[in-house]
């Protein structure tokens, strides 16, 4: 086990920035990160225990305590609980014998709960080891623990047949389905890898190609929106003696999985993007940061880079430009969601907790190893491709006038066919409802951009999506009549922030736990009308919160506050004042049950 | 050779050192901004949140943010002021305060500020969390009911060799202080003392010291947080 630990630190170099690499193999290869294997990693880098610690103990798929030999790790998203989830859970633990957090005696299985996996069209879905399961039935869970009771390899355990496209890739077989119910430029099979770098790049400076790019008004396709021209214009100008890409690959907001597809469909279409990007602010690193979920691609998407090397892609002199020079390396997350905002982002594959930074500085002038950085979303840097091949000006007639070019939209919840849409900026919520096979009249509500986005009644189905209206990082959650909004989403989604705090900041850390609190208690018929009033006001105390995750942690409440007043109304007691929130019952209960006494409380 | 700024706090003109944090150019032109992580001469982490001021209309932390041409600063108003209230009250409930108990009474930091903000009953519910004294180091007493983890420890305190001896562990509201067993257990005098005078509050204590200076002759007892800058 030593000689293991050795070997993966001597495998990185030994260099503290590549931390979460050295535990993210020490993790797959024992199941857990032991005491000693962390006193031998702080030894052999030349930090403290406690600093391997703080890493180690900030990423959900890392463990100090064996997770069994087969860790499952089942979705807790709201789509995977509105597609039957708890009878898959219910299942679970009654045919492993224990319960959600326990691994059974002999070692064999453990049972854990986990954030969105980006499968919400094919719930409820389960990794073991690493390996997705998707579409799980009480039926299919039993199948699954009787293979695995028999010992069964984990890649032997499907059943179905692979999933569509390049899942079924000899690198890549899984039962994972793309879904592509819509396709526009980006998912294109109209596409011949490598042209811009070989007809186009050679005959534009980088200014021209930042220039190209302005002209379209591409703006970035992550959530925030910022125009990616001057984005790359400003690291270009910043100084340093490196600069760095960072592809956006972390996708972790409840809801969205468009990047998974891109990533398994269109692999080359992105790492073009990438070099582009180089191209333009003079960068000759690039790092691809994927969420862990999706580490099922690594070797087709390494063995992609190998090939890309070999064409002069990447490497030197790409594309016969000479000292070009630019490669692209992968770094996998180990599961937190803030590891999506750019600098925590950034700070994670450093190695470190995925803290937010403090900005200013802006990655652009201060980024990866403090060298100015651009980090763009998966679909912004395939974007960009289309843009340089056919133009600035033909891209920016896609779409709206503040938003141009198409969207990937990740649609999932009730309707016919969930999947991914490529469509330009501009529809409305409507239009999409009719697109996916979801009838008006059995919706009560959409969520449109994730949990940190809004949730919307059908008095405003009739908005838009672009950046003016209602803008998206791309997901719509569609909630059918059916549903009980208050505990099937909102309650969901603000347990997803409590989760996935940092917790660096004192509001973030807090406030959503306080505001969930509340709701619980609401839920539970126990509120008063000064609950709403408090709720309003607590969510005021998050703006003060360091980065967009804190910021946005109140959405789900306040955004039903507002549209949904009436199903907070419904479980309130309107006609109380006040609440001293002491229960006399529980108080004495025991005490109570001691004497063998029935209380008189009025 | 340093250049000036001219910047404004609540529509009072201001001057300042180009590229000095906030905190500092309000200081120096006799304006308090509340601070609670941060720490002079040590790189600034937004931890409390408590120094928001809204610059240009948006909130950014005054001890990060570096002073620049033209700012509007808005810093006094009652709805910042309201908002820092609320996080002063937010770092009693999320621990277990007892101040009359706490060895650092008269001279914690976050005390000083709940009287100078007049916290009264905090408006939230008292979480009441179950948390441990840890008192495996030799020299430093550690009490995660009064950490309010500031990261000013992490910050300030390192080995010789610049390595880590106080750290992060877990996130979200499961997030505490730890010390590294063996460069804590090795912790010069010097550095321990320095560890106990930085916690803004009674979450490092000196082992076999306390109560040198008689409650009621204590640094905020004395005179209140904020004082000294506002008499510049
Ligand atoms: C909590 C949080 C999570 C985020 N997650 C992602 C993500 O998964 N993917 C992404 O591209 N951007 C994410 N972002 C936005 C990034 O910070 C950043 O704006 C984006 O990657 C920039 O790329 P773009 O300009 O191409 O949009 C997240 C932001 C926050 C605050
Ligand atoms: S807002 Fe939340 S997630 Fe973001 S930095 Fe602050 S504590 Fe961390
Ligand atoms: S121990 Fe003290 S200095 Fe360290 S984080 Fe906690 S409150 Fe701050
Ligand atoms: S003093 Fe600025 S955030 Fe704490
Ligand atoms: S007096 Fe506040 S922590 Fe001790």
């Amino acid at each position: 086990m030593a000689t293991t630990v050795q070997n993966i630190i001597k495998k990185y170099n030994k260099d503290k920035t590549r931390l979460m690499d050295i535990l993210i193999d020490v993790q797959s290869d024992q199941g857990y990160i032991s005491k000693e294997s962390i006193s031998k990693i702080a030894a052999e880098l030349d930090i403290s225990h406690v600093d391997v610690e703080q890493t180690m103990s900030f990423y959900h798929f890392f463990s100090d305590k064996p997770t069994g030999k087969y860790a499952i790790y089942l979705n807790d998203s709201a789509v995977s609980n509105m597609m039957g989830r708890q009878k898959v859970k219910e299942t679970l633990e009654k045919e492993t014998g224990i319960a959600f957090g326990q691994v059974t005696r002999d070692g064999l299985i453990g049972l854990f709960d986990t954030s969105c996996i980006g499968m919400n069209d094919q719930e409820p879905a389960a990794l073991i080891n690493g390996h997705v399961f998707n579409n799980l039935t009480p039926f299919r869970v039993k199948e699954i623990i009787r293979d695995i009771k028999e010992g069964k390899p984990v890649e032997q355990m499907y059943t179905s047949a692979y999933g569509d496209g390049e899942n079924r890739n000899v690198l890549v077989k899984t039962v994972v389905q793309n879904n592509i119910q819509k396709k526009g430029p980006i998912l294109s099979e109209d596409y011949i890898p490598g042209i811009v770098i070989w007809k186009k790049l050679p005959q534009m400076t980088p200014e021209q190609v930042i220039e190209e790019v302005k002209k379209s008004n591409m703006r970035g396709r992550g959530g925030a929106g910022f125009p990616t021209g001057l984005k790359w214009e400003f690291c270009r100008k910043a100084k340093g003696e490196k600069k760095y890409i960072f592809c956006n690959a972390d996708e972790g907001e409840p809801g969205t999985f468009k990047d998974r597809v891109i990533l398994t469909e269109r692999p080359k279409l992105l790492f073009e993007g990438m070099v582009i990007a180089a191209y333009a602010v003079g960068a000759d690193e690039g790092i691809a940061y994927v969420r862990h979920e999706y580490k099922y691609l690594k070797n087709y998407l390494e063995n992609l880079l190998q090939g890309a090397r070999e064409r002069n892609l990447l490497g030197k002199n790409i594309g016969g430009i000479e000292g070009f020079d630019f490669d692209i390396r992968i770094q996998f997350g180990a599961g937190a969601y803030v590891c999506g905002e750019e600098s925590a982002l950034i700070e994670s594959a450093e190695g470190k907790r995925g803290e937010p930074r403090d900005r200013p500085p802006f990655p652009v002038e201060k980024g990866y190893l403090d060298m100015p950085t651009v980090v763009n979303n998966v679909e912004t840097l395939c974007s960009v491709v289309k843009v340089i091949l056919n133009g600035g000006e033909w891209y920016s007639k896609f779409g709206t006038k503040d938003s141009s070019g198409t969207k990937l939209l990740s649609i999932s919840g009730d309707c016919k066919y969930p999947g991914v849409y490529e469509v330009e900026w501009g529809f409305s919520v409507s239009d999409m409802l009719e697109m996916v096979g979801a009838d008006e009249e059995n919706i009560q509500a959409v969520q449109v951009g994730g949990p940190s986005g809004s949730l919307i009644g059908p008095d405003e189905f009739d908005r838009t999506l672009c950046f003016a209206d209602l803008a998206t990082g791309g997901s719509l959650i569609i909630i059918g009549n059916h549903r009980d909004l208050l505990t099937d989403i909102v309650l969901n989604f603000t347990e997803f922030f409590v989760e996935e705090s940092c917790g660096s900041c004192s509001t973030c850390r807090n406030i959503p736990y306080l505001m969930k609190l509340k709701l619980e208690k609401i839920l539970d018929a126990r509120g008063v009308p000064q609950d709403l009033k408090d709720l309003e006001e607590w969510g005021k105390i998050l703006k003060f919160s360091r980065c967009g995750l804190g910021q946005t942690a109140g959405n789900p409440i306040l955004s039903s506050l507002r549209n949904f007043r009436h199903l907070y109304e419904g479980k309130i007691q309107m006609d109380k004042e006040y609440d001293s929130e002491f229960d006399m019952s529980q108080a004495v209960k025991a005490s109570c049950e001691a004497a063998g006494r029935v209380p008189i409380l009025n | 050779m340093s250049t000036l700024v001219n910047f404004k706090i609540d529509g009072v003109d201001c001057l300042a050192e180009a590229g000095i944090y906030l905190v500092e150019a309000a200081a120096e032109n006799g304006i308090y901004i509340p601070t609670l992580c941060n720490i002079q001469g040590v790189k600034p982490r937004g931890a409390c949140r408590i120094c928001t001021v809204m610059v240009n209309g948006r909130p950014m932390t005054a001890c990060t943010t570096p002073v620049t041409m033209g700012m509007e600063i808005q810093n006094d108003t009652p709805e910042i002021n309201d908002i820092r209230k609320a996080i002063i009250e937010v770092l009693f409930v999320e621990g277990n305060h007892f101040c009359p108990s706490c060895e650092k009474s008269g001279c914690c930091e976050l005390q000083a500020l709940a009287y100078r903000f007049r916290v009264m009953v905090p408006r939230f519910p008292f979480l009441f969390p179950r948390r441990e004294v840890d008192a495996s180091n030799p020299k430093i007493i550690k009490d995660h009911n009064r950490c309010i983890l500031c990261k000013r420890c992490i910050r300030a305190i390192k080995t010789e060799d610049g390595k880590n001896i106080f750290a992060y562990k877990k996130r979200g509201i499961e997030l505490e202080i730890i010390i590294d067993p063996e460069l804590g257990g090795k912790i010069t005098d010097e550095l321990a003392q320095k560890s106990v005078d930085i916690c803004p509050v009674g979450a490092l204590l000196p082992r076999e010291k306390a109560y040198q200076v008689p409650i009621g002759r204590r640094k905020y007892d004395i005179e209140p947080i904020g004082i000294e800058d506002e008499k510049k």
